[in-house]
């Protein structure tokens, strides 16, 4: 059974785009002073109006994670365990991940990670993974 | 303060016992909505005329106008009619939402009731619709869950609550056994209460640690199992109250708090909503913590109770693996919480499960609860969790 795959959307496109070229890319607002993420029309919280995209590392520290021996849904029926992690970007805002090319036993909360960009060329986008920085 | 001035009760409840495998005739929620209404009213000794309001998850078969939908079918004009949406906190949400309109004097008795059995009748003409496997998550395009959360597995609940447990036990440390106990003592419960799914098999806590790992650190009895069900109450003003059968069980407090869907994007995901919906409870209801009876606290996963129990103010942040370990969280115990067995052992008879909570403490309040009834109950707390602990809210319930 395939995977599903994000569809960019009008606003989230510059993010996608980003990926693709293997680079991370957020959206900041100036009056908040804060990154944001996932991307959106106005700045959480303040609805500001001045979103801007500004590229970041990508590096991050493991918020928190999973090793999961049951597939959470059957079309990762057959890529368990899935390492499923949320990381905290350096500029503060968190995102929902896997973590791949590691040793699960070796996953540890508060772990410096770096990004791994993983091309779907066949769905035209690149999905946001990480790996032990 | 603003808030309830305590003068609507429940006043009458129905609960079928949950089961794994259906047994019952096969209904739509509409007649699933009817059937539960009327048990619930019979339990209050009052009828269908009596009723004046309504309150409902939506019904499976009609997308959109539901409160008229089912005012149509009940043939029940009413005066208040609303749909809540809080995934597990539903029904609690429910409640405090159906007591406010009473005390606004728009109505003086509302159905409040969750439909439990997803076994419905199946089209002889028309394509099965199918659930899917995207769960509580949107698979919509659009959906941020969709485009950030789906493509990297994130779906269901057990991995994000994993997810949670691991983040507490980084922060807090995390004591297997004590964790355990939640679900072994609920167990106890359960067996004193013959409606319960689990009726009848006591589990240890090495029961529990010997159960396969699901996501880590959860093991299967740490995780609600899916049941088919159904419940409500019918809630009314003090006057409606008076010439009803049972002792009213009054509405005295809640909170409510909605803080995000995926916990991703938690400000702290160790600090759960519940805090705020609880403090507003205590304060509205004029009570504190100690005066609790019993607690009837959302447990779809163990560690959502270890977390509730700290977040909603019973004992200190980080404190909750110590407090329910030197605790007896049964019916005779100290700390007398989730008496029927919670869901995880009663069960959980899908969206109804939040429902069982508010019946569980109001069983107690109104000294119904047989076998498993705490002595001298006068005061419940009732918590109802949506969602990844996004959404939640606190009931305080007393009786007269």
């Amino acid at each position: 059974m395939d995977k599903p795959m994000p569809e960019p959307t009008p606003v989230t496109q510059p993010f996608w785009d980003a990926l693709k070229e293997h680079r991370v890319r957020i959206q900041y607002s100036p009056s908040a002073g804060q990154y944001v993420f996932y991307p959106r029309v106005l700045a959480p919280r303040t609805l500001a109006d001045d979103l801007e995209w500004r590229d970041v590392s990508g590096d991050a520290t493991l918020y928190t994670f999973t090793v999961t021996d049951r597939a959470t849904a059957p079309p990762w029926q057959d890529s368990v365990p899935q390492l499923m992690a949320v990381v905290e970007l350096d500029e503060g805002p968190r995102v929902t991940t896997e973590m791949v090319g590691v040793d699960p036993a070796s996953l540890q909360v508060g772990m410096r990670v770096k990004p791994v960009f993983e091309d779907h060329p066949d769905d035209g986008v690149t999905l946001l993974k990480y790996t032990t920085a | 303060m603003t808030g309830l001035r305590g003068e609507a009760a429940i006043v009458g409840f129905v609960e079928l016992p949950p089961e794994r495998k259906p047994t019952r005739p096969q209904m739509f929620t509409i007649e699933q909505y009817a059937r539960l209404a009327k048990a619930a009213l019979d339990d209050a000794g009052l009828d269908g005329s009596a009723i004046d309001g309504l309150v409902t998850h939506g019904i499976a078969e009609s997308d959109m106008f539901a409160p008229a939908t089912l005012s149509e079918y009940l043939g029940i004009p009413i005066n208040y009619g609303e749909v809540v949406d809080l995934g597990g906190a539903t029904s609690a949400g429910m409640i405090w939402r159906a007591a406010a309109a009473i005390e606004l004097g728009l109505c003086e008795a509302v159905l409040v009731i969750v439909p439990g059995a997803y076994n419905l009748p199946v089209s002889k003409r028309r394509a099965p619709k199918g659930f899917g496997y995207f769960g509580a998550s949107s698979n919509n395009f659009g959906s941020p869950q969709a485009e950030f959360e789906i493509p990297y597995g994130n779906l269901g609940q057990n991995a994000p609550y994993a997810q949670i447990a691991r983040r507490y036990a980084a922060e807090f440390g995390y004591d297997p056994r004590a964790v355990a106990k939640i679900a072994a003592d609920q167990r106890t419960n359960a067996c004193a209460t013959p409606d319960a799914v689990f009726y009848g098999q006591p589990i240890s806590i090495d029961d529990v640690l010997a159960s396969p790992m699901i996501a880590d650190p959860l093991h299967r009895l740490e995780i609600v199992m899916p049941c088919m069900g159904g419940a409500g109450v019918v809630v009314t003003s003090a006057s409606v109250a008076r010439r009803t059968k049972n002792r009213p069980v009054w509405v005295k407090g809640f909170g409510e708090r909605i803080a995000f869907k995926t916990p991703t994007y938690a400000e702290d995901l160790l600090r759960s909503p519940i805090s705020q919906a609880a403090d507003r409870a205590f304060e509205m209801a004029g009570l504190t913590r100690s005066d609790v009876d019993m607690a009837s606290i959302y447990d779809c996963y163990t560690i959502t109770v270890l977390m509730s129990v700290e977040d909603a103010g019973f004992c200190e942040k980080g404190k909750g693996m110590e407090f329910v370990a030197s605790h007896d969280l049964t019916f005779s115990g100290d700390f007398p919480l989730n008496t029927a067995g919670g869901q995880l052992s009663f069960g959980q008879a899908g969206m109804a499960g939040g429902m069982h909570h508010v019946v569980d403490g109001t069983r107690q309040v109104m000294g119904r609860a047989g076998a498993a009834q705490v002595r001298d109950c006068n005061r419940a707390f009732v918590s109802g969790n949506g969602g990844i602990m996004s959404e939640q809210v606190a009931l305080v319930l007393q009786g007269d």
